[in-house]
């Protein structure tokens, strides 16, 4: 009996060449080269629902980003400048006790305060003033204390920056600035 | 049981070609949506909406080109 598919080694118990037989015979070959080209294009099925996952990602991102107001924030109280020694930090809260910042008094008349939590996975930065840093221990991440954008390790963006106020020797948040770069 | 399919217009060398370059070109895709879904997340932490728009966009066309090569691999067997 002639073969009938060359491309077929091994015969289907019908006899019948491969594309007559029916798709779950087909998605399940014996030979081996049909079946390395079975996987493959398997795995490009695979890879395409990757793609839709991360489309689907990149939507919620925007959904996010329509549905959540932006947070109002008020003008508080932190503490009196002359509490704050130059080269001293203060924990405190803003706008609520739970979100905690940091503040540094870097001079005379220079306060700078930041988010306490690490841009990369939200740990705690610890002020290192004689270094002009601020250092997360988790992963050993830096900001440079001026200006709060990272400078070494994993971090990407800045910490987010709490605008101050001085008003008859009393410091004053006033916002939160999330920024990129 | 289902019918039987038509013989393939190409011959199982040339499918297995043509399916490994589509292979290669949807995870060059893929790739450039994993840059996008990173760099608009980070836009979207650091408060710069501007940017989600347009990515989504892409991504969405990134999904649609995708779509059309897996359609295409499928209609390599018919």
């Amino acid at each position: 009996m002639p073969h009938p598919d060359p491309e077929q080694r091994t015969v289907a118990p019908d006899g019948k060449p491969a594309h007559e037989q029916p798709k779950w015979r087909r998605d399940f070959p014996i030979d081996r080269p049909e079946e390395e080209y079975i996987s493959r294009r398997d795995l490009t099925r695979f890879i395409a629902l990757t793609s839709l996952a991360f489309a689907t990602g990149q939507f919620w991102i925007l959904g996010q980003s329509r549905l959540r107001r932006p947070p109002s924030y008020q003008r508080l109280p932190i503490a009196r400048l002359e509490d704050i020694p130059i080269g001293g930090s203060l924990v405190f809260g803003y706008p609520t006790p739970e979100e905690e910042r940091v503040l540094v008094r870097l001079g005379e008349e220079r306060l700078v305060a930041y988010d306490r939590k690490c841009t990369h996975l939200l740990c705690p930065v610890f002020p290192r003033v004689e270094e002009g840093v601020l250092h997360c221990p988790c992963h050993n991440g830096y900001f440079d204390l001026a200006d709060g954008r990272p400078i070494a390790g994993p971090p990407r963006r800045p910490l987010p920056l709490i605008e101050l106020e001085i008003d008859g020797g009393v410091v004053h948040a006033t916002n939160v600035v999330l920024r990129t770069t | 049981m289902s019918q039987p399919s038509p013989r393939p217009r190409f011959s199982r060398s040339q499918r297995m070609g043509i399916v490994t370059g589509i292979l290669v070109i949807v995870v060059l895709i893929v790739v450039l949506q994993l840059w996008l879904f990173t760099a608009s997340m980070n836009a979207y932490l650091g408060g710069d909406h501007a940017i989600l728009l347009p990515a989504a966009l892409v991504s969405l066309g990134c999904l649609a080109l995708v779509a059309g090569l897996l359609w295409y691999t499928h209609r390599l067997e018919e």
